[in-house]
């Protein structure tokens, strides 16, 4: 007997012959917490002393699981590796079938989800872009068809549904719509102020927030904050009813999901929106006149008169009718991307934050077909 | 040898809000038992499950764990009774995220410092245990609802617990693979000594596999029955209790 060890609930003596045979006797549990240092020991005691055969007496142990299972495999590699011979005592029935099964060494190496090289994810990136873009149609006309259909069967609309959404998008979303535009109003005055000082044209201080706010910055702020609320909602509510088959269980009730769940959205946003937009640009006048009455000397009466003399009701209702544009676009790329969820959690965190990303690109993108459009068409 | 109760429950009230569930209730689970809850749907199974692992606190009344209480203990004795237990949820619960192997292999990686090429070759050695050996590499929404069991099961055992909970592990399972999973308990049982608490209402495997069951019923709120099935299915007193074992109806 050579050396004597102790591990946690499981001891080794180790004896060793002169012609480079070693027993190695175990007495114990071989268990999940002591597996990795006994393979380590082992390990190095083999390297260190290569002996010529490695005989393991297991008459002592009283637990093996599959972890001390796992120690008897790896030492016999190590033995095999160093081609020395491997030999087991006195072991169970049920240890020597762990040991044995070649489906060990069968089954196919493990990988890690990486991604792939840049030309495979190139062509993916294109498949996958070319399905998107089937789909989008396919969804367009989807969702034309739910819409006629909704027309002429006005009973059809799930009216509490989309007063509930309503409520979501447009109550809600009032207070932080409403607190943004005053200070946004608030900044523009500010800082336009700075310049139309120098030139003693404080009063234009009223043209240029009201008109830069219901035209353009209104309905764009409100839009986008729209987006992060209820776009993103939009698309996380139907990516969870897609996983766990909900879209599904609706489709085999005979219930077209598009009409069910799409078209309740977009109605309660194209009606709310707008709303948030008209609130929007009246609390960034107001964030204005505060800087115009408190910084520039003018009269609020003064101030308001300016305000009406700039605003044209085209001007008014331009904006108005831009963010019910947005709004169809923000609850259909909503919509959308919560139907192209496939798989698990991540995929309904990946719908959402590109429910957003996209609904964002196309206000903007439309807002600036919108600019083209008026300029060539004056 | 004498045996020890590694689970044992004390009058305990269980419950949402204001609503109990279950009142009173108390009964052991001996270490190295097969037990079996059983009920008919909405009983409170699922409910008792989720005590007896911690995720829920009693109204009141007394879980102990291998002679620690779960239901009032600190974050260490907390964390040293979760390393003693497994579960195999209802729906698997496997993260959709990571591959089959990655999966199991996630606790093995967190409580021991196996090598890297060690844990492959034990994720393997679990993985041909639950016959998912060429599974390794696939999603878990790229495999069955069974075979999704399954590896849930070899996860839920990665670092051989001392329990392990399972909550309906054949539904939705075929009768074969349903035997299969079974055996596969009876073999861990017999080999490891570990304890089992199943929820199930499978009378095949209750027969199969149950050393003892007990029985929970939501007009009482209690336990109706406790015993051997095979016992019970012939000599209770309750007709209801011996209606649930011979299939048949009250009516
Ligand atoms: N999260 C919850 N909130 C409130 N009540 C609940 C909740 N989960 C379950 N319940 C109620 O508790 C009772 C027991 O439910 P439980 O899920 O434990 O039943 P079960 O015995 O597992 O039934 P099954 O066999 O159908 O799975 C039911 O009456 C249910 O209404
Ligand atoms: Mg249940």
């Amino acid at each position: 007997m050579e050396s004597f060890k102790d591990l946690s609930s499981c001891r080794y003596e180790i004896s060793e012959s002169n012609d480079g045979e070693m027993i190695i006797y175990l007495e114990g549990r071989i268990d999940a917490d002591n597996a990795s240092s006994l393979i380590e020991s082992f390990g190095s005691l083999i390297r260190d002393r290569s002996p010529v055969s490695l005989v393991l007496d297991l008459k002592k142990v009283t637990y093996l699981d599959d972890f001390g299972a796992l120690v008897l495999v790896e030492l016999r590699d190590m033995m095999a590796d160093a081609k020395g011979e491997f030999n087991l005592k006195n072991a169970r029935e049920e240890v020597l079938f762990v040991i044995d099964s070649e489906a060990i060494a069968e089954s196919p190496k493990l990988i890690k989800i990486r991604p792939p090289s840049m030309f495979v994810r190139f062509g993916d990136a294109i498949l996958k872009y070319v399905s998107d873009v089937k789909y989008l149609i396919s969804f367009v006309g989807s969702v034309c068809l739910a819409f006629t259909y909704t027309f002429f069967h006005p009973k059809s609309l799930r009216m509490d549904d989309t007063f509930l959404y309503m409520q979501k998008t447009g109550v809600d979303a009032l207070p932080i719509v409403g607190m943004i535009s005053f200070l946004m109003g608030l900044i523009m005055a500010f800082m336009s102020s700075i310049q139309l000082q120098m030139f003693g044209a404080n009063i234009y201080v009223a043209s240029l927030v009201s008109l830069a706010m219901t035209r353009e910055l209104g309905p764009i702020m409100t839009a986008i904050i729209v987006a992060g609320r209820s776009g993103s909602s939009f698309a996380s509510e139907i990516g969870t009813m897609k996983i766990s088959e909900e879209v599904d269980a609706l489709f085999t009730m005979g219930f077209d999901p598009t009409r069910y769940l799409v078209v309740p959205k977009i109605m309660a946003s194209v009606f709310v929106v707008p709303i948030l937009t008209l609130f929007s640009d009246i609390f960034a006048i107001l964030g204005g006149l505060t800087v115009g009455v408190f910084m520039l000397d003018l009269t609020a009466n003064a101030y308001i008169l300016q305000t009406l003399k700039t605003l044209s009701l085209f001007d008014f209702f331009l904006g108005i009718f831009k963010s019910g544009v947005f709004a169809i676009l923000i609850s259909w790329i909503g919509c959308l991307r919560g139907f192209r969820v496939k798989g698990g959690a991540a995929s309904v965190g990946q719908a959402t934050t590109s429910a957003v990303v996209s609904s964002i690109f196309l206000i903007i993108f439309f807002d600036s077909l919108f600019a083209v459009t008026l300029r060539y068409l004056k | 040898m004498e045996k020890n109760n590694i689970i044992e429950v004390r009058d305990l009230v269980v419950g949402y809000g204001a609503d109990t569930v279950l009142e009173n209730i108390s009964f052991d689970v001996e270490e190295g038992e097969i037990f079996i809850v059983l009920g008919g749907s909405g009983c409170g199974k699922s409910t008792l499950l989720k005590h007896l692992i911690g995720l829920i606190k009693p109204i009141s009344g007394r879980i102990r764990i291998d002679g620690d209480d779960i239901s009032d203990c600190d974050e260490a004795t907390f964390k040293k009774i979760l390393r003693k237990i497994g579960v195999l949820y209802q729906s698997a619960a496997l993260f959709g995220s990571m591959t089959i192997a990655e999966n199991v292999s996630l606790p093995i990686k967190e409580y021991t410092d196996l090598s890297h090429k060690s844990l492959e070759t034990l994720v393997k050695m679990k993985l041909k245990m639950v016959n998912l050996n060429g599974y390794e590499n696939h999603l878990p929404s790229e495999i069955s609802g069974g075979m999704r069991k399954r590896a849930g099961l070899a996860r839920a055992m990665a670092l051989n617990p001392k329990i392990l909970f399972f909550d309906e592990p054949s539904a939705g399972l075929d009768p074969v693979s349903s035997v299969e999973l079974d055996n596969l308990i009876i073999h861990l049982n017999k080999s490891l000594g570990t304890t089992m608490v199943i929820v199930t209402h499978e009378l095949q495997s209750i027969f199969n596999v149950a050393h003892r069951v007990i029985m929970l019923d939501n007009k009482t709120k209690g336990i109706i029955a406790e015993g051997n099935p095979k016992y019970l299915k012939d000599h209770s007193d309750d007709p209801f209790v011996r209606n649930f074992f011979n299939r048949k109806s009250e009516h």
